[in-house]
């Protein structure tokens, strides 16, 4: 009987050690000294792939004769240089497509030519980039963003969403949207769609992440229930696995909605919040019809970002590289261009690069 | 305070760890000894040190005063005053108060001839202490990881400490600890009420009080409710075992959190998810 409790005893410590990080730690202090915002964190990186690639060549000059100038149809870039616009174009075949080359938006025979449902989509990207780089330094500061960013050299970036599909009637099987342990609920209990309910863009369906009652009975001017809290938790959790961060990286959990005890963190998060919105709403939602049915969610709307999509597990994405600064065509207006509300039957579809069950990847919180 | 007549018989010298005879008194109710001495020359000390550090801080709210440990770039070095060095001299009064606290239950235990069932719970509710402003700030290579001294302070940094881990309740030893503060609350009240109410009968008839019913009654109330009582004796053992998990049990789930992980606690439990049996 002794030997079997030692076996077991032995056993347990194993287990429980199993469940432990054992590498060497880095520790980071966020708040005032005695508040407890902290961060502990292991030293290895699990989730982001870091490495940025370098510039295809040497950034030509900006000036010379204007790429409307020199080539036909160019929409968006047409105010760069047309040396510049070659360069980016290799860049960004670099970050997208680089096994499919130029041929994954073009027509080799005709560069010109939109036949290419990626052609148009590209030309969309490339203006929600510089809108990014252009209107919304407020989040992205002098770094500014790229391709690469989101796209790590794959067509579709690996952490991206979609509309969740209704659950099942009854009660069999009905986990009423939680109880699903996924990346991006922390494998919580937490609601599994919470980025539905604030990251789509349409006015209609953002719910306002702050639901901190104010007063403390509810009243008809303030009906917040517990639900709501679960789903902002839910988005909070995401926010925070996508930066690698925990709460108190933005908030003083003393009050999470006071402004006054957060760190200047929340401000840009604020903004970033915002940017998702906008490039989800304004950019990637208007691609609806362009997007053929492989490329868009089980409620038919394309694959849309969050936090993850560009953060992949940094607070700053890339550990803070500036690689934006190389690309001159990136920060330019956005300009008016905007896409045909339908998009004629594609000639020549490209091949998905991955299978769709799997295009879900980690972190989509539809999956 | 008069000594009452049979309380002399238990008086009696010796049983101390250290010092011999020199403290080996009373004064009025309270035995002294050199442990008595040491911890009130600490809690005295940690008790002005706060009330000093309290004055060199913004406000004297009782309930905002706080006396917060370093920065993070102290490490494990003495800060300035005013900077979290009174924070760790008031650490250090404090563990020397409270286990010289300890020791002087052990003395008295010793002069008793009693078993040091006392100064072992008191050491769980130390060790606790030492576990929070020590072990795991040593672990994590700064002083800096200890719990402010204030009231609202220290509520506050046991919420944002939680929130590190996202979410907290997913803590297994916190889990564990809960869970024990619970059951140790729901024993004691069992406990309490099951002896009052052998001692507090039902009158038979006007002013004709009932008769106080023995431990017999108190076993047989159990074993009819539940089919089983623990014992008159047995029902403080249980006692004292859910009481020492549970101040062992916080011990833990606090000094696993960072030491020994570093991600929300929800994600530990993938463990679970990724046994081979159905992942």
């Amino acid at each position: 009987m002794r030997r079997i409790t030692a076996f077991a005893l032995a056993a347990l410590a194993a287990l429980s050690l199993g469940g432990c990080e054992l590498a060497h730690k880095v520790s980071n202090q966020y708040g005032t000294r005695g508040t407890g915002m902290d961060q502990v964190t292991v030293k290895k990186v699990a989730m982001a792939k870091d490495e940025v690639p370098p510039p295809p060549y040497d950034p030509p000059s900006a000036d010379g004769p204007r790429a409307k100038e020199q080539f036909q149809n160019v929409q968006v870039l047409g105010d760069e240089s047309a040396e510049q616009l070659s360069y980016t174009m290799a860049a960004m075949t670099a970050w997208v497509a680089p096994k499919e080359g130029c041929n994954y938006c073009h027509n080799p025979n005709n560069m010109a030519s939109d036949e290419l449902y990626t052609k148009i989509v590209a030309r969309r990207m490339l203006q929600m980039t510089r809108n990014i780089n252009h209107n919304w330094q407020d989040h992205v500061g002098k770094t500014g963003v790229t391709c690469w960013t989101c796209h790590r050299g794959q067509a579709v970036p690996a952490n991206h969403w979609t509309m969740p599909p209704a659950g099942p009637n009854g009660i069999i099987g009905n986990r009423h949207g939680q109880d699903n342990p996924i990346a991006a609920t922390g494998f919580s209990s937490l609601p599994d769609s919470s980025l539905a309910l604030y990251l789509t863009g349409d006015p209609k369906k953002d719910q306002n992440i702050r639901v901190q009652a104010t007063a403390a009975h509810p009243s008809p001017a303030d009906k917040t229930s517990v639900m709501q809290t679960e789903n902002s938790y839910a988005v909070m959790v995401h926010v925070s696995k996508a930066l690698g961060v925990n709460c108190t990286f933005c908030h003083n959990t003393q009050s999470f909605g006071s402004w006054p005890i957060s760190t200047p963190k929340r401000a840009k998060a604020w903004y970033g919040i915002r940017m998702v919105r906008e490039a989800n709403g304004q950019y990637i939602s208007s691609l609806a019809g362009v997007f053929p049915a492989y490329r868009k969610g089980p409620m038919g709307d394309p694959f849309k970002v969050s936090c993850a999509t560009c953060h992949q597990g940094k607070n700053k994405p890339m550990g803070g590289y500036p690689m934006a600064k190389d690309y001159h065509a990136l920060w330019g207006a956005p300009g008016l261009y905007t896409v045909p509300s339908s998009f004629p039957a594609p000639l020549q579809a490209p091949q998905p690069t991955q299978p769709v069950a799997s295009a879900g990847g980690a972190a989509n919180p539809a999956g | 305070m008069a000594l009452l007549s049979f309380e002399r018989k238990y008086r009696v010298r010796g049983g101390t760890l250290i010092g011999g005879d020199l403290f080996d008194f009373w004064v009025g109710p309270f035995y002294v000894g050199f442990f008595g001495v040491v911890t009130a020359i600490f809690a005295s000390l940690g008790t002005a040190l706060i009330f000093y550090a309290a004055s060199q801080g913004p406000t004297w709210n009782p309930w905002l005063i706080s006396i917060a440990p370093p920065d993070l770039k102290y490490g494990l070095a003495l800060a300035p005053l005013k900077e979290g060095g009174f924070w760790q001299i008031i650490t250090v009064c404090a563990l020397v108060s409270f286990v010289s606290w300890a020791l002087r239950e052990v003395e008295i235990c010793r002069k008793l001839g009693m078993g040091y069932h006392v100064p072992v719970a008191f050491g769980m509710a130390i060790f606790a202490y030492f576990t929070l402003v020590v072990i795991r700030p040593v672990l994590l290579g700064a002083w800096h990881w200890g719990f402010p001294y204030g009231i609202f302070s220290h509520l506050d940094w046991v919420s944002n400490t939680g929130y590190q881990y996202l979410h907290f309740h997913y803590n297994p030893a916190h889990m564990l600890a809960v869970s024990f503060f619970f059951t140790t609350t729901l024993a004691l009240a069992l406990h309490g009420a099951l002896v009052l109410s052998a001692v507090n009968p039902a009158p038979i008839g006007p002013a004709q009080p009932g008769e106080v019913k023995s431990p017999e009654y108190e076993d047989t109330f159990f074993r009819d409710l539940i089919g089983y009582s623990i014992g008159t004796l047995g029902i403080h053992r249980l006692g004292l075992l859910l009481a020492l998990n549970a101040g062992f049990w916080s011990a833990v789930c606090i000094v696993i959190s960072g030491p020994l992980w570093t991600r929300g606690w929800p994600e530990w439990w993938t463990w679970w998810l990724n046994l081979p049996i159905w992942s």
